[in-house]
């Protein structure tokens, strides 16, 4: 029993982590209709962000957010403009050759400046675990997730409490009527963008201080965020935390009772089931618009 | 009309069908070997530089770069150059077939050295076996790769099912009331850890080590977590894992967060890697008493393993104990192909193949003898320990270092 309720605790912190990386790719798709697949190389270069404050600034993972975000930010910012702007026609279907052409560029540049070798995201919390009746929970997915927790909630304020929330809202909703109304579509993209950009910042850390990492791990990445959305519902942030520790429960739990081998079919069937049944996922696109 | 169509679709067909066959005459007849008797020997090599296996790549790279610079400073291989050629498989075994295919009918490579792991060695042999080319190489050690019968894929290192060999018959060979009492096995489902663990398993449970947890894991597994849980809960006294790199540095990061314990750990590989581990498990402190065997060590007596370690310090920095296990499987293959080549005084490669078959050779990593399947009946498995910053051979007597450490030192606070 204390063995399913460790898989299911496991699942929850870990799928945290899943939520913050997956957050912004769902944000992205909600409101500009392009899927992004660099989303996965997003979060690697900003593990490797983390990684370099740490190793040669000496700054601590968590307040190297402070920076790496901001400049997650921008960079998203400027790939917007110079990438996808310029995009006017099949924009869902060429935004996914365009992103995927720059998950690539990223790779490539990952490994000119970092190597092919292997490394890890450490602190003094990265081993350190807190005993909870029978196990050790530990700290650093505790901490993940608190910080997933927190930007979620900033994300929903930005989004349900600001002038620019209401902005991309209407622009999720109708980008044409958003359009008609005098909203700068362009310019809310462009911020949309940079904001899902920014959480993979956040998303990377937390990604690079639980697993090793090497420019590649975004291949990994990028299928199960796409899985988590789907399950989700494209464009439904709330949905993206829900489905993402949804995804790690089962898998966990399936992992500790049966067998690693069968962790993600099970998951998958479910998937499948649930998608013959709502095929716009658990939480679509129309019941996040009504939110 | 439709005739009309009809026809026209015959004749371009038979048109492409005839150029097709020319093609596959001529890619026949300028295959085998040999691009011109001039200018320098070309080597075709597929190696990963993304992908699972970029970080062995990048060692592989270094071996195989090492060696090319040593023998070109001795005058080359039959008085020309070597030149090495590299292609990048991204660790896709359809990417490798493709790239060997490139190097001998493209390239026209004189001679093929291997790519990095079983799962890449298989087909990489299909494709120079199907050109009649010979495929020397050092980390297609699964058993899979020996069973395709095949004649033209030699392996210079310690064939792989035998690896962990040295390690369960350590812990068989203790005296019954120390012996540890019981063993959780997880592996990768990959043609080079599973053999490893399971003949290591069959030893264990012979001595009477049960078996309190065994899974196999997905290569593609990214959340380690619930497979460390399942081995925290057995509580074994022996930790055995068929792991690469990023597989056993999670391992090792979650049983230090459960403040688990194991009286002996041990992984097919990872720890070999030098600063690699160090860097993706946090230091030395937490390194000491864990295990890992091999078939090579920095001060192992053999030929040019001296001079390959101290030519890799020069070139790269770091220690000795930084140097991959990589690196001298690498080396090995081109000392051996060497010196077959020399010995033919020619780069036919029927009569390559031929010679590696009978032969007896010296490699970096001791002596290499090929059986009728191509594995290396002549290498050693020794056990090596991380004892104080240094991956020392521990096991057997004749060259272990120190004794083993055990049990095994407890996870820094």
């Amino acid at each position: 029993m204390s063995l399913v309720l460790q898989g299911i605790v496991t699942g929850i912190l870990t799928g945290g982590v899943y939520a913050l990386m997956a957050a912004g790719l769902t944000l992205i798709f909600g409101v500009m209709d392009i899927i992004n697949i660099a989303q996965g190389a997003f979060v690697i270069l900003g593990a490797y962000l983390s990684y370099w404050l740490s190793v040669h600034l000496h700054i601590d993972l968590f307040l190297g957010l402070f920076i790496t975000i901001p400049v997650m930010f921008v960079l998203g910012v400027i790939l917007e403009w110079l990438l996808i702007r310029p995009l006017k026609r099949d924009r869902t279907q060429l935004s996914i050759l365009v992103t995927y052409a720059l998950a690539i560029i990223i790779e490539g540049l990952l490994y000119f400046f970092f190597s092919a070798d292997n490394v890890k995201l450490f602190a003094w919390y990265t081993t350190q675990s807190i005993p909870v009746g029978p196990f050790y929970l530990p700290l650093i997915y505790l901490l993940a997730f608190a910080l997933s927790v927190v930007l979620l909630a900033a994300l929903y304020v930005l989004l349900y409490r600001t002038k620019f929330g209401r902005s991309v809202r209407a622009t999720t909703q109708n980008r044409a009527a958003a359009l008609l109304i005098g909203i700068d579509v362009e310019r809310v993209a462009a911020l949309t963008f940079g904001v899902g950009v920014a959480l993979t910042a956040a998303g990377g850390m937390a990604y690079g201080a639980t697993t090793p990492f090497t420019p590649n791990s975004h291949y990994d990445l990028i299928s199960r965020l796409l899985v988590i959305i789907i399950f989700a519902g494209m464009g439904s942030l709330g949905g993206a935390l829900i489905a993402s520790v949804g995804m790690l429960v089962i898998e966990n739990v399936t992992s500790l009772l049966w067998s690693p081998v069968w962790a993600s079919t099970v998951f998958y069937v479910l998937l499948v089931i649930i998608l013959l049944v709502r095929p716009q996922g658990l939480f679509g696109k129309f019941a996040t618009r009504n939110q | 009309m439709t005739g009309q169509y009809s026809k026209r679709f015959y004749r371009v067909f038979s048109f492409f069908g005839i150029l097709a066959c020319l093609a596959m005459t001529l890619a026949a007849c300028s295959t085998g070997g040999g691009s011109s008797s001039s200018g320098p020997i070309t080597i075709g090599i597929s190696l990963s530089t993304s992908g699972d296996f970029s970080a062995d790549g990048k060692a592989f790279t270094q071996g195989y770069q090492l060696w090319a610079k040593d023998i070109n400073a001795k005058g080359g291989l039959l008085g020309r150059q070597v030149k090495l050629v590299f292609l990048n498989d991204a660790s896709s075994p359809q990417q490798v077939t493709t790239n060997y295919q490139t190097l001998i009918t493209q390239d026209k490579v004189d001679l093929l050295f291997g790519p990095f792991s079983t799962l890449l060695t298989k087909p990489a042999s299909v494709i120079a076996n199907r050109y009649g080319y010979a495929l020397v190489e050092g980390a297609g050690g699964g058993p899979s790769v020996f069973t395709q019968g095949l004649h033209n894929v030699f392996d210079v290192s310690l064939p792989v099912a035998n690896n962990l060999n040295s390690f369960a018959n350590y812990i068989a060979a203790m005296p019954a009331a120390t012996r540890p009492k019981s063993a959780a096995y997880a592996t990768e489902d990959d043609p080079f850890t599973q053999p490893q663990v399971d003949s290591a398993r069959a030893i264990l449970e012979a001595a009477g080590v049960t078996t309190a947890y065994y899974k196999v894991y997905p290569a593609e597994t990214t959340d380690f977590t619930p497979i460390a849980a399942g081995m925290v809960n057995a509580k074994a006294q022996v930790v055995v894992t068929g792991t690469l790199l990023p597989d056993v540095s999670a391992f090792i990061q979650a049983f230090h967060q459960q403040h688990y314990n194991p009286e002996a750990f041990i992984a097919t590989a990872g720890p070999d890697q030098g600063t690699q581990f160090l860097q993706s498990i946090g230091g030395a402190a937490t390194a000491e008493g864990i295990m890992v065997p091999n078939g090579w060590y920095p001060d192992l007596n053999a030929p040019g393993n001296a001079q390959m370690v101290s030519e890799y310090i020069a070139q790269y920095g770091g220690t000795k104990s930084d140097i991959s296990s990589d690196v001298p499987e690498a080396y090995s293959v081109g000392q051996v192909i060497a010196q077959a080549v020399t010995q033919n005084n020619s780069l036919d490669q029927t009569k390559l193949i031929a010679t590696l078959h009978s032969g007896t050779f010296q490699s970096v990593q001791g002596p290499v003898k090929f059986d009728s399947t191509g594995q290396n009946t002549q290498a050693q498995a020794y056990l090596f320990q991380w004892q104080n910053s240094q991956l020392i051979p521990v096991f057997p007597a004749n060259v272990a270092t120190a004794p083993v450490e055990f049990p095994k030192a407890n996870w820094p606070a």
